[in-house]
């Protein structure tokens, strides 16, 4: 159970990194500022979790 | 350019939300030790699987020196219900053993004083004054943070029972006893707390609690057979002389909870204490400081007028001074009713404020001033 988990977890956070990684990318390659906002505010709790602060 | 400040006022945005969460979760809190503290030990020295991690909580020992009973108190298994810690803290900055020996935790689970309620809007900490400034305190929340376990199963089967129980109580510090030595960290918790409880031969533990006013154990000790006529003996003389206090026996068929699995799974008595606390109530209206202070809430007082609660409230509400003393009165009480009853190995204390006296001095009076003594004789929570 206990390995269990700590899989779970890391495959998580990989998967976190991993969306936060393309949200970036979509930040970069948008041309619309709305999108662009909406990328950022959706980015920062992915990188809340990702840095382990909540 | 434009994508550079949409940029710098997300990350604006990460910094200072982050700086927050970070500071709240590190908030250091200090324990003036009382000079009947002894020792101070940890967690960790019990259980190896508990040791550097956020759980490794420390333990208070006050030993008179004189034969006698052992007792255990613990406070924070339910952070969010500060009535339990702050007893203990009284505990741990005022009593002095003259006979017998008092062990006292404040932080049960730390790692659930480190996070507060997903989308409850509880504040991060409380504040409470002293006559010397004032000390703030986590205010934490009933599970585990999910930074520390997780992720959570779909149902928690507990052990050893395979009983069912929700998924979330996983975190849940008072559904994971008796633990076990390979399980998440909130299992490790409570083993290790087995270990100290075998090993020290703790013969009473009491686990402090509040609960809110619309669920029905409240104001009550609930209470393992084991200890059947020391939390009857308390109850009756509380009930007498201070404030109204029932006793309940701990359900059979109800696992992983304190009361049941440490007199199962020890030689101690175990304990419960519940006092109420509306700023837990669903009812309640704004979930601020104030109101877990005050215990004040007109939405709860409502509820009580439609005969939906458990306990009476006014609107003088249930202050925090009147919660913390039913605690530090009732653990005083444990300890005159088992001497009574076990007169050849007391336990006997004094420099604890009882019921009347935190509510006349304010639980801030009891708290000492850290810079008032060397620095050896601070902790921090």
């Amino acid at each position: 159970m206990a390995l269990l988990q700590t899989l779970v977890t890391l495959l998580y956070y990989a998967l976190v990194a991993f969306v936060s990684v393309m949200l970036v990318w979509n930040l970069i390659r948008s041309r619309d500022w709305k999108e662009e906002v909406l990328y950022v505010i959706v980015l920062v709790p992915f990188l809340l979790r990702l840095f382990r602060l909540k | 350019m434009r994508k550079l400040i949409i940029g710098a006022l997300g990350l604006v945005l990460f910094a200072t939300s982050g700086v927050s969460f970070y500071q709240s979760r590190r908030l250091e809190e200090p324990v003036v030790l009382s000079d009947g503290v002894t020792d101070v030990k940890r967690l960790g020295d019990y259980f190896e699987g508990v040791r550097g991690t956020v759980n490794d909580a420390n333990l208070y020992f006050l030993d008179s020196g004189v034969p006698g009973a052992t007792m255990l108190v613990l406070g924070g298994t339910h952070p969010e219900e500060p009535a339990g810690r702050l007893a203990a803290w009284l505990l741990a900055e005022n009593a002095v053993m003259e006979e017998g020996r008092l062990i006292v935790v404040l932080s049960g689970n730390r790692s659930a004083t480190t996070v507060t309620r997903v989308g409850g809007a509880y504040p991060p900490d409380f504040t409470i004054e002293t006559d010397w400034g004032e000390r703030t305190f986590r205010l934490g929340d009933r599970w585990s943070n999910p930074l520390d376990q997780w992720p959570d199963p779909e149902v928690y089967i507990h052990d050893p029972s395979g009983q069912y129980l929700a998924y979330v109580d996983i975190r849940n510090l008072n559904r994971a006893w008796p633990g076990r030595p390979n399980g998440t960290l909130t299992e490790r918790t409570t083993y290790a707390f087995m270990e100290l409880i075998r090993r020290e031969g703790v013969d009473v533990f009491i686990d402090l609690h509040e609960a809110e006013l619309q669920y029905p154990v409240i104001s009550t000790i609930v209470a393992h057979e084991s200890g059947q006529e020391l939390a009857t003996f308390v109850s009756m003389m509380l009930s007498d002389t201070e404030f109204n206090m029932g006793m309940e026996y701990s359900p059979v068929n109800l696992r992983g909870l304190s009361h049941r699995e440490v007199g199962d799974n020890s030689d101690a008595v175990s304990l419960l204490f519940e006092a109420p606390e509306p700023f837990l109530d669903a009812t309640r209206g704004r979930t601020t400081r104030e109101q877990l202070l005050t215990g004040q809430d007109e939405f709860v007082v409502k509820a009580g007028e439609a005969g939906l609660l458990f306990e009476r409230i006014d609107e003088r509400g249930w202050p925090i001074a009147v919660r913390v003393g039913r605690h530090t009165s009732a653990v005083l009480q444990t300890m005159e009713a088992w001497t009574e009853l076990n007169p050849d190995r007391p336990i006997r204390s004094r420099g604890v404020p009882r019921y009347a006296e935190v509510i006349e001095r304010g639980v801030g009076h009891w708290l000492r001033d850290p810079a008032s003594v060397p620095p050896g004789r601070v902790r921090v929570e």
